[in-house]
């Protein structure tokens, strides 16, 4: 009779997850990785909205929340708001939130956006050389928690269930004690990619 | 080349399925018949935000003349991501155009080559915008 339940049940997965797919809804979680499973953060070098030359290796020591977005990403702009409240609320525990917009049209597209919205992170142009880097990014919003020591603690592809989710997997790694997070592993990978 | 074929991206299918027959100086109407694959939608040609990407159909200069192009009426969705509705396409659909075939056309079989661009999105989740080929086989007379 177990057996039974437990086959049903297992059908019943896969059929949920085959209907998830179907129907075009591949999210994941941000689940936060062992420190053991995590690999290094590429490192990058893009400009921000000043022109100012940034490289992801610049946040050394902190927690990073690295979101790819767009102005044309309806789900990205729920995050955003987010985002800027982590920004304000983490960022003297050592949190550093930083987008990457990977829209086609630059800063024309993109500096109108942050104003109207009054973004109080750093925003990066992205390109398609650092979207390789993070896996191919071929969906938006894909967002990356990177620990202190400049490692991939979770990936999240699309809009995020809810804040809080975000928000438990932050607190986690901001409080990861101190002596790990800034050992001498902590750097970031070698491989890199420059700005346009 | 066969009468006509589809062209396909992982998430919208274009197929024009239909010779067009068109006389010399006279009009004619193409239809491309797009599908998407459920789950997903894509921004109308008339999206309410400006940010939005819209679909848009473009043809060549020649040998034809597209006088008017008409894309099907929108539909208003809700999204998870959305506050207000979307104006959306989703499922199968077609977008129609007047074609105008100069008095000097030589007669005899030939293609119209167009582009449709796109920005296609889930509940979730959205996709970079995409240009892919139409083409329609014509019989020009």
């Amino acid at each position: 009779m177990s057996k039974t339940v437990s086959a049903l049940l297992v059908c019943l997965a896969v059929f949920i997850a085959l209907l998830s797919t179907a129907c075009g809804n591949r999210s994941t979680k941000a689940a936060v990785k062992d420190e053991k499973d995590r690999k290094g953060a590429p490192d990058f070098t893009l400009k921000d909205a000043n022109g100012q030359t940034v490289h992801l290796s610049d946040y050394k020591g902190k927690v990073v929340l690295l979101d790819f977005w767009a102005t044309w990403c309806g789900p990205c702009k729920i995050e955003i708001p987010w985002f800027m409240e982590f920004e304000q609320q983490f960022k003297d525990r050592g949190l550093s939130v930083v987008g990457v917009s990977m829209d086609d049209d630059g800063w024309n597209a993109v500096k109108p956006y942050l104003m109207k919205m009054k973004v109080n992170y750093r925003v990066l142009l992205g390109n398609d050389q650092v979207g390789t880097l993070y896996g191919g990014v071929d969906s938006l919003p894909t967002t990356f928690l990177i620990d202190r020591q400049g490692k991939i603690a979770s990936v999240h592809i699309g809009l995020s269930e809810s804040k809080d989710e975000f928000k438990n997997a932050i607190v986690r790694l901001l409080d990861a004690p101190r002596a790990t997070a800034t050992g001498s592993s902590g750097r970031l990978l070698a491989s890199s990619v420059g700005a346009k | 080349m066969p009468p006509a074929w589809a062209q396909s991206s992982a998430i919208l299918s274009v197929a024009s399925s239909e010779k067009l027959i068109i006389k010399r100086g006279a009009t004619a109407q193409a239809k491309v018949k797009l599908e998407l694959q459920p789950g997903f939608h894509v921004n109308s040609n008339t999206p309410a935000d400006a940010y939005l990407i819209p679909l848009k159909l473009t043809w060549a200069k020649d040998p034809l003349q597209a006088e008017q192009i008409t894309y099907p009426k929108p539909q208003l969705e809700k999204y998870a991501f959305s506050v207000t509705p979307v104006s959306v396409f989703s499922g199968s659909f077609e977008v129609l155009t007047r074609f105008r075939a100069p008095q000097t056309l030589a007669p005899g079989l030939n293609m119209m080559s167009g582009k449709l661009r796109y920005q296609a999105c889930n509940n979730k989740e959205c996709f970079p915008p995409r240009a892919i080929d139409v083409h329609v086989t014509l019989d020009v007379q």
